[in-house]
């Protein structure tokens, strides 16, 4: 059948001729469309393998894309030249800047999403990719060969070989749907798990004793019908008068606009929640899986804040052009009758038709501590991981994952050096330092807590602080290249006149600036760093402002902002870059170093630390283990050298 | 990429020494020396004496004996200092503080000169091997102490800081982060509220010089009238006692300090320049310093004789002493009489000195910081805080960014707090989630 353009891939087919490729991607959510357009990118010939390609880009969960954290993902993905950005700014239909009135490095970009446009417009993405085919099978096995992954089998028996293989299974590996005492095997709501791929991934931990398995979990809301809701009994919330993209390709949101409403358990939720407690397969021991704490189901808010009789719902619209619901803050997995019954308590929802029952979902993951920086595992040379598989949780931590995995995977494929991210660039290199040095003992989300330089790290600085990076390693197209150097241009020629533009303080009161008269000449940017000090002022004095772009003139304003902080923090940076520098060698016999305590030598061991920085941030890690493994460090170093000589 | 910093640690255990030995490490070892006001460079790897001055005050902190080794000839391999200051606890604060008020250096961590002797080439794996002893008697280690090691009442304290700034900043980063979540309003306004409490605490604590009284010394100021015989009592005391440590004389602010130890106490003897009508501007200048001196002294011994009027500055005093007992018996209200011409007058003044020294020493029940590591936690800490309360609600990122920075300075004494730890709290304490 031809290709019948919008809405499917362009080259997906359910069968292929092609036996050879650089890399394959297995999966087609947020991890795996981002690794394979990744990989695609950087010129490898790729092909993602999903067992349906109707289903690539779809948002299982909430319909939601961005916030604080998730946003500052999303901006990075994009400066490296990612889809989710300018997918989510092409289904967006409520884009809210969170934290607007903090200041910009914890402004959370987000929008509710229509699940249809965004999916959409991902398969096109997919679609318009360069070097990227897509085929609609599922994969039941991995080729190993002399202990490299070099491959895939699908469910149809057909052998594909790569170089490098990436594995993004989500909820899929072996996944179980619990609905009340109901349990489904399932990746998803109505697909089937999987399960070969899990029994591999064991068979692996079992042979090589170099990785574990866990289960984790994760829920979800019934889904309502909308056009049983009582919206005009309900407070609105509207979206921003002028919604902020996620690309910075993005000039301006053309899909409309719509409204959420908000609502509110009550007495009588609580009460039938309580008493029926025991019916959810969490309280009752049928589920064992870890869940995350800040995505708990409605039985774990009766459960851990009884003083608490109600809770915030958003009634999030999946679609403009869809009556489906969905009902964030009561993800529950309770039997279907009861869902029905404490919906029906609250305001809003006393007539509402449920269109589909939430459940809760438990699937297996590996122990992140088994993978290198680049996210390929130690175990098994050759396969990449990314997603939910890694134990995360969010589309935007999937998708980052998937970005890094990709990248690599096609660079290995071609013969170069892993490209990484340090936690000094980038929540990425947050994230994937946080999994692979210190495990997760929940769904791991990104908070901008987690970064310990967070006011570099901002979503409104992503493109300056990763594009560069980007281009070099292949993964940014000519348009964003020229829209980025563009902007740099621009931007450069601005903040090189807020430094260059100065006066005394005498000069300044002239002006009616009240500023310590100490004599000392200061820039205009130094000068609006005063909160005494607003823009108009200072363009009262310099008119040439006045002519600034909107996103120069912020950048200006940030700049001011955060300049003495991070003057404050640069010699943190340079300190943790000079032990991030630091490669520690890959055969180092930790069990057999002499010096340090046996629980430090087996923490070692079972680590493999890739850097002094890294085996820093373990725990339980003593200055005079760390002062010893800089020994080997620079004896490394120095063979390194000799030998490139 | 910036090369590494320059670091300094005291490599003597302070107090109860005759030197103190200061080291730094790093490439702006000659740029310390200039701030110190040394003129003259020393020839490398020859020992040459400086006077070293306060950067700011401009005031002499020491004549010091100074070693300059140039990289990579030294034990880091970098350029180094090795500063030999006369054991006075005086002189070794003031220096660590004009140190550390210095931006090119700072205090050097745990291991950290090894590190860099390692990092450098400059110890074989063998001598690597050994470095655990070597880094615990390192600078900047050698004050580390774990909270466990901490007395009661001090590790109490520094708990309750702990826990209160952790919940403080579990709370800012709870409005930080979730924002579209009903949280209980006004969580950074709070925050700000209870900022001041929290700095005012700590200060308090920092301001009580009893702590490093009880380490460092106690020190005992001899105020009196000119002639009095404060010169003598002090030779007598300095001149008989066989564990004095260390003297030196002539300071730019007219005091002779004589450190001993008493029953196992270190204490510092200080003479001060006479109180009396002042004439001149100098003689003003020496009554205000000699003031200062009984001010800050946690003894003071007033002496009074015969052939001099009495003072008439209102002064605290611990022991009025007669001396000249010889010449005229004393009038009413001294604690002790004495003659130092007398053989064995110093035995009934050793020993009224000793009961007050116990007496000062046996207030150490009360939590009180003795350790100069310590204070120079809680006075960075305290920075933060201050910082973070300038910041103020339009900035909440910035007033969290200050409560981590103070967080982590705090955890170099009582361990570090990482982010699981404020999502514990967080989730704890409200109900989060959609």
């Amino acid at each position: 059948m031809p290709v019948t353009g919008y809405d499917k891939p362009m080259n997906e087919s359910t069968t292929i001729h092609r036996t050879d490729w650089d890399v394959i991607v297995i999966g087609g959510g947020h991890a795996g469309c981002e690794a394979a357009a990744a990989a695609a990118r950087v010129g490898a010939a790729t092909l993602l393998v999903t067992h349906k390609a109707e289903t690539i880009g779809e948002m299982s969960c909430n319909p939601a894309i961005g916030g604080v954290g998730k946003g500052h993902l999303v901006r990075e993905i994009d400066a490296l030249d990612g889809l989710m950005g300018r997918v989510a700014d092409q289904g967006g239909i409520q884009f809210r800047l969170l934290n607007r009135r903090k200041g910009p490095a914890v402004h959370g970009p987000r929008t509710q999403a229509d699940r249809k446009l965004y999916r959409l417009a991902m398969q096109a993405a997919i679609g318009e990719t360069e070097n990227l085919s897509v085929l609609a099978q599922p994969v039941d096995d991995i080729l190993v060969k002399q202990g490299r992954a070099c491959g895939v089998i699908t469910a149809d028996g057909t052998v594909l070989r790569a170089a490098s293989v990436v594995l993004t299974t989500g909820t899929f590996l072996d996944g179980i749907v619990h609905i009340g005492t109901q349990r489904i095997p399932a990746g998803r709501h109505g697909e089937a798990p999987a399960i070969t791929l899990s029994k591999r991934l064991y068979a692996l931990a079992e042979e090589t004793g170099a990785l574990s398995l866990g289960r984790l979990k994760t829920g979800t809301p019934a889904r309502l019908d909308g056009r049983t809701i009582d919206t005009d009994r309900l407070e609105a919330q509207p979206a921003d008068d002028e919604p902020v993209p996620f690309s910075f390709l993005t000039d301006k949101i053309s899909v409309p606009q719509t409204v959420c409403h908000i609502t509110h358990t009550n007495q009588a939720t609580f009460d039938i929640i309580q008493e029926n407690i025991l019916q959810s397969p969490v309280y009752s021991g049928q589920i064992v899986g870890v869940g995350p704490r800040y995505c708990p189901a409605i039985e774990d808010k009766v459960a851990r804040f009884p003083e608490r009789k109600s809770h915030q719902i958003f009634l999030e619209p999946e679609g403009l052009d869809d009556p489906t619901v969905y009902p964030n803050g009561i993800s529950t997995s309770l039997p279907a009758a009861l869902q029905e019954r404490f919906i029906r308590t609250i305001v809003g929802l006393e007539n509402v038709h449920i269109m589909r029952p939430g459940y809760a979902i438990e699937y297996d993951y590996v122990d992140p501590r088994a993978l290198l920086p680049s996210l390929e595992l130690k175990a098994l040379p050759g396969l990449y991981l990314a997603g939910q598989i890694n134990g995360t949780t969010g589309y935007e931590e999937a998708a980052g994952q998937g970005l890094v995995a990709g990248l690599n995977a096609a660079r290995a494929a071609g013969g170069s050096d892993a490209v990484l991210f340090d936690r000094a660039e980038a929540y990425i290199g947050v994230m994937i330092d946080d999994l692979v040095t210190k495990g997760v003992s929940e769904p791991y989300r990104m908070f901008t807590a987690r970064a310990e330089y967070r006011l570099s790290l901002r979503a409104d600085n992503a493109d300056q602080r990763l594009t560069e990076k980007g281009i070099a390693a292949g993964l940014v197209g000519s348009r964003r290249r020229q829209a980025f150097g563009d902007k740099m241009a621009t931007l450069q020629a601005a903040r090189a006149k807020a430094a260059s533009w100065q006066m005394t303080p005498n000069e300044a009161a002239r002006h009616g600036l009240h500023i310590r008269a100490d004599g000392v000449r200061r820039s205009m940017s130094e000068l609006l760093a005063y909160p005494s000090i607003e823009w108009d002022d200072l363009e009262a004095i310099w008119p040439e402002m006045n002519g600034w772009a909107h996103p120069i003139r912020a950048q200006i304003e940030t700049d001011a902002r955060y300049a003495g902080y991070l003057q404050r923090q640069q010699a943190d940076i340079d300190a943790f870059r000079r032990d991030e520098a630091l490669v520690l060698p890959r055969d180092i016999d930790y069990l057999a170093l002499q010096g340090m305590a046996t629980e430090v030598r087996q923490k070692l061991a079972a680590a493999r630390p890739v850097t002094l920085g890294q085996a820093a941030r373990l725990d339980g890690m003593t200055p005079a283990a760390l002062t010893l493994l800089l020994h080997h460090a620079r004896k490394a170093d120095k063979a390194a050298d000799t030998a490139a000589e | 990429m910036a090369g590494p910093e320059t670091i300094f640690a005291l490599s003597t255990v302070a107090g109860r020494a005759a030197l103190a030995v200061l080291r730094l490490s790093g490439p702006d070892c000659d740029g310390v020396l200039a701030a110190l006001g040394v003129k003259t460079l020393p020839t490398p790897r020859y020992a040459a004496v400086r006077a070293l001055t306060d950067p700011d005050t401009k005031m002499l902190l020491d004549e010091a004996l100074i070693l300059r080794f140039v990289g990579p000839h030294s034990y880091t391999g970098e350029d180094m200092l090795e500063l030999h200051l006369h054991g006075g606890l005086a002189v070794t604060h003031a220096l660590l503080a004009a140190l550390a008020a210095l931006p090119i250096c700072r205090a050097a961590e745990a291991g950290e000169f090894t590190r860099r002797a390692v990092a450098n080439g400059k110890m074989d794996l063998t001598t690597a091997e050994a470095i655990a002893d070597l880094i615990d008697a390192e600078g900047g280690a050698q004050q580390e102490q774990a909270l466990r090691q901490m007395q009661g009442g001090l590790r109490d304290l520094f708990e309750g800081w702990r826990t209160q700034l952790k919940t403080m900043l579990a709370h800012l980063e709870a409005d930080l982060e979730f924002a579209d979540e009903d949280l209980p309003g006004g969580l950074g306004q709070n925050v700000l509220a209870t900022l001041p409490q929290l700095q005012n605490a700590m200060q308090a604590h920092l301001d009580d010089r009893r702590g490093i009284s009880l380490r460092d010394g106690l020190r005992v100021a001899l105020l009196g009238p000119p002639n009095a015989g404060k010169s003598s009592i002090l030779n007598m005391l300095a001149g008989r006692e066989a564990a004095i440590v260390s003297a030196r004389a002539g300071t730019t602010r007219d005091v002779i300090e004589v450190a001993m130890l008493l029953d196992g106490v270190p204490v510092t003897l200080v003479d001060t320049a006479g109180l009396r009508a002042a004439g001149d501007d100098i003689e003003r200048e020496g009554v205000r310093r000699a003031m200062a001196q009984a001010d800050s002294a946690d003894i003071n011994i007033l002496v009074a004789s015969p052939d001099t009027a009495a003072t008439e500055e209102k002064i605290r005093a611990d022991l009025r002493l007669w001396n000249k007992n010889d010449l005229a018996a004393p009038q009413g209200g001294f604690d002790l009489a004495l003659s130092t011409r007398a053989a064995g007058a110093e035995k009934p003044l050793l020993a009224a000195l000793s009961g007050l020294v116990a007496e000062k020493a046996g207030q150490s029940e009360a939590p009180i910081l003795t350790r100069e590591r310590h204070r120079t936690v809680l006075a960075e800490a305290i920075e933060h805080l201050r910082r973070a309360g300038l910041a103020g609600e339009t900035g909440l990122e910035l007033v969290a960014e200050d409560l981590r920075l103070a967080q982590r300075v705090l955890g170099r004494i009582t361990g570090a707090v990482d982010v699981e730890q404020l999502l514990d709290i967080v989730f704890a304490d409200f109900c989060i989630g959609k």
